[in-house]
């Protein structure tokens, strides 16, 4: 294939991706929308909470309860595995285009943090059911993809200089992951909240009855936390150790590292605030959504307001 | 210690109500707050909220021109924000007070929980409680005494099984009480990796912040720009910027020194990229000291060169025109290549010549142009990094340099107040400029590049990794382990006859056989662990418990 033929090909997966990551959300919020009309059906909430373990497993009562919306939460699985593959299609082909790894710009930063979303919901959705997160991924996922095709895209191109390092591949895909993952915290942080306020008020109606109860959710931001935050500070480390290699310090303060910085300290005020009293529940749900935030702005804030050394490659 | 303290805070305080109020005493109120959980997550955000002004704001030490047109713009805030350290934040009092008191905060909280630990690591796991079926997770069941006691005892098969996967073990007996029969009991312990792990990230910290305070003691850093065909000794002198710590003796610097040879440069001609870098190569020979023989190398971004400890990066460059200036008499009072500054992307570049030996003196501030271009909005500028279409545009001044005031003069800009311009003219390699008023001659002769090195001592950084490696490690440890505890009861309830012997083998006796356990993990506590039950079930496996539909 010509490789403007690549090219083409690569943009029309992730074309395709984005046109099934749409359905995909549309399917998340039917399944949404059709547990609010019968909301409080069942509530699988609190059983066995601390006693002897009732180990029931959702398969086990499955068949008892045809939850509204399961089938279109059905479909939108199946069309975000597929967007998934269509995009991995996608980042591939761009890598293969470029001649070396599909990050070297922020459009194909973007995309395969995409794909990083994805992931990383996907993995999870193996092993316990996660349809009621779904349209919460999608949504994310697709307007990383937007983004990156409307206001990012750029021709592949070499890479700068700077960037020809095998550092690029550690520091950077480590980053992608956490992107990810933080995103997906970021996403159960918040229905947390939402449930933890319906909860509040006693009667969990709508939106909120679609949700696990508040302690599963937050247990479940804090296991995606507790895993990232270790690649984070390896991203971090990752990315000094580079910077010591090219500039000739491994930490001087450039914006980039400084929101790095910033990430890391907030999510590791967050991992404390878990085990203080008082600030468990909503208020480290916060932290949790602060450190998505700084990440946030550590990646698009810094590349495109910022005199950052960051600051390279075509956006 | 502690009970000095309160007896010397509380003499002859008779309400025993109140807090001691001493200075002991408020100081033990202090120190409790300060290495509270809660001031810890406080100083958290305040060390992420203090370090935003850095980023959002020009720095001193990263950007020292931006600073100033910052201060020369904002002439109210400018100069208090820059007397309060807002250009310098992270080299400021009141961040390094944030930082150092997290540090005090982390030491004060640390130290305590390693002496508990060390104090748990040594001690045996607890004994079974009495009502193991009140426990998380608890699996139990009872083997029918069949006459003859059947495969081993459960309490040593429990005890060889939880030794062989790395618990730590005590058994222990009971006696009977009242109703309850006697029983025996494994109790096992693992996990204490967990805490260790988070001892050690914490005190990875304090490593990091040495090797960083080493660096900035031991280390240096300068900055030189070497034209072609040019070379540098590591001397103190020969650097246009240069910065040591407190306990650097700038006489003694490593005594390599190197020449650079040639500098190749690539750019993207083509695409949407076009102009953007594509490699640097700066060929050097260098010699460790300078009786040494030289050896060659090539640095290049991300290949820096080591020598004698130090390292050279190579962080910039750009173009030196070569000019030769003549005054009013036609003598020769400036020969040399220049180094220009570049302004933008491509490489549009701005510098001076002073020819001070003239009389009057001739100073010319002068335009390097690569691939030149003039338009009515931009003027003259480079339209491509690469030398296509080199052109000089000069401007010539005439009068006093103002180099004999004894006031330290930047070789990039040329003080004009006591000279008169005499014109301008753009000249393209090889051409000359007669000077307005008879005042001289100005020839361009060509143009060699100019690479920049950053040179960099820096003897903590190994320690700052060594302290970033220990930081992953303990914070997995710490994590990804849970502290989890397995008790194993074996009691034997007689049904028939009772022989006294704690042992299955009463004939018409039963043994129930508890087996239970528990994570002590404080923030997953809500949380039954899948990890443990599966390591539970195994073991009941291995005693011969019923499966899960027998039972």
């Amino acid at each position: 294939m010509t490789p403007t033929g690549l090219a083409e090909a690569s943009n029309l997966f992730i074309y395709v991706s984005m046109l099934a990551l749409l359905i995909a959300t549309i399917a998340f919020a039917g399944c949404f929308a059709a547990g609010r009309r019968r909301a409080p059906v069942q509530q699988p909430a609190l059983q066995g909470g601390g006693g002897v373990a009732v180990l029931t497993r959702p398969e086990d009562s499955a068949p008892a309860r045809i939850e509204p919306g399961r089938r279109a939460g059905n479909v939108g699985m199946s069309t975000t595995w597929l967007a998934f593959g269509l995009l991995l299609v996608g980042v591939v082909l761009r890598g293969i285009w470029a001649g070396r790894v599909p990050w070297g710009n922020m459009y194909e930063f973007s995309i395969t943090s995409a794909l990083g979303i994805l992931g990383v919901f996907l993995f999870l959705s193996t092993r316990r059911d996660l349809r009621w997160l779904g349209l919460f991924v999608t949504i994310p996922a697709l307007l990383t993809l937007g983004v990156a095709v409307t206001v990012l895209y750029t021709e592949a191109a070499q890479l700068v200089p700077a960037l020809k390092s095998a550092w690029l591949i550690i520091h950077v895909s480590a980053a992608i992951i956490c992107a990810g993952a933080f995103t997906f915290a970021a996403a159960t942080a918040m229905l947390s909240i939402v449930r933890t306020r319906a909860e509040r008020k006693g009667e969990v109606t709508g939106m909120a009855a679609r949700l696990p109860d508040a302690g599963r959710l937050e247990t479940l931001t804090y296991r995606v936390v507790a895993f990232s935050f270790p690649l984070w500070t390896f991203a971090v480390i990752a990315g000094a150790i580079w910077a010591e290699n090219a500039w000739g310090r491994y930490w001087g303060w450039d914006p980039k590292e400084t929101w790095a910085f910033i990430t890391w300290v907030v999510y590791a005020a967050y991992l404390h605030a878990r085990s203080t009293a008082g600030w468990r529940g909503n208020r480290s749900s916060w932290i949790a959504i602060a450190g998505w935030v700084a990440f946030l702005i550590n990646y698009f804030g810094v590349n495109i307001f910022v005199n950052s050394l960051h600051s390279y490659a075509g956006v | 210690m502690s009970t000095t303290s309160r007896h010397q805070a509380a003499p002859g305080s008779g309400e025993a109500a109140l807090p001691p109020l001493g200075t002991v005493g408020l100081l033990r109120w202090a120190w409790r707050q300060l290495t509270s959980m809660r001031t810890a997550l406080i100083l958290l955000f305040l060390l992420a909220i203090a370090s935003i002004p850095g980023s959002v704001l020009p720095q001193w030490g990263n950007d020292p021109i931006a600073v100033r047109t910052w201060i020369e713009n904002e002439p109210t805030t400018g100069p208090i924000l820059d007397r309060l350290g807002f250009f310098d934040v992270y080299a400021a009092p009141w961040f390094a007070a944030v930082y150092l008191l997290l540090f005090v905060s982390l030491v004060g909280c640390v130290i305590p929980r390693a002496r508990v630990h060390w104090a748990a690591m040594r001690a045996a796991p607890p004994a079974a409680p009495r009502h193991l079926d009140r426990l998380p997770e608890a699996i139990s069941w009872t083997v029918p005494s069949t006459g003859s006691p059947s495969g081993p005892d459960q309490v040593t098969a429990a005890t060889d099984y939880l030794r062989s996967h790395r618990w730590r073990v005590v058994t222990g007996q009971s006696p009977a009480t009242g109703t309850a029969p006697a029983w025996r009991w494994v109790a096992a312990e693992k996990g204490y990796l967990r805490e260790t792990g988070n001892l050690v990230f914490h005190l990875s910290l304090l490593v990091i912040l040495v090797g960083v305070a080493v660096g900035g003691m031991l280390g240096w850093k300068g900055n030189v720009i070497v034209r072609e065909g040019r070379g540098f000794a590591n001397t103190l002198t020969q650097y246009d910027a240069w910065g040591g710590g407190r306990f650097v003796d700038p006489a003694t610097l490593p005594p390599f020194a190197f020449t650079l040879d040639d500098f190749q440069v690539e750019f993207e001609r083509v695409g949407s990229q076009t102009g953007a870098p594509r490699s640097f190569e700066a060929d050097v020979s260098y010699r460790n000291s300078p009786d040494d023989a030289a050896q060659r190398t090539v640095i290049a971004v991300n290949h820096p060169l080591e020598v004698d400890g130090a390292k050279v990066f190579l962080v910039g460059h750009g173009y030196a025109p070569h000019f030769v200036v003549r005054d009013r008499t036609g003598a020769v009072v400036f020969d040399d290549e220049v180094p220009f500054l570049p302004q933008d992307g491509n490489f549009t570049s701005t510098g001076v010549i002073k020819a001070p030996d003239g009389s009057p003196q001739l100073g010319l501030q002068g335009l390097f142009l690569p691939t030149a271009a003039v338009d009515d909005v931009r003027g003259p500028h480079s339209i491509f990094p690469a030398p296509d279409d080199p052109a000089v545009f000069l401007s010539a001044w005439q009068g006093d340099l103002g180099l004999d005031g004894g006031v330290p003069q930047s070789v990039y800009t040329l003080q004009t107040d006591q000279m008169t311009q005499l014109g301008l003219e753009a000249l393209r390699p090889g051409e000359s400029w007669t000077l307005p008023e008879g005042a001289g001659e100005v020839t361009f002769t060509g143009y060699v590049r100019w690479a920049s090195f950053q040179i960099a001592y820096d003897p903590g950084k190994e320690i700052a990794l060594i302290g970033a490696i220990l930081a992953i490690a303990g914070m997995m440890c710490s994590l990804f382990i849970q502290r989890r505890r397995i008790w194993v009861k074996v009691s034997t309830n007689p049904t028939e006859l009772d022989s006294g012997q704690p042992t299955g083998a009463v004939i018409g006796a039963t043994t129930v056989v508890q087996v239970a356990g528990m994570t002590r993990t404080s923030s997953m506590d809500e949380l039954q662990s899948p990890a443990l039950i599966e390591q539970m079930s195994e073991l009941a496996r291995v005693l011969g418990s019923p499966s899960k539909e027998e039972r």
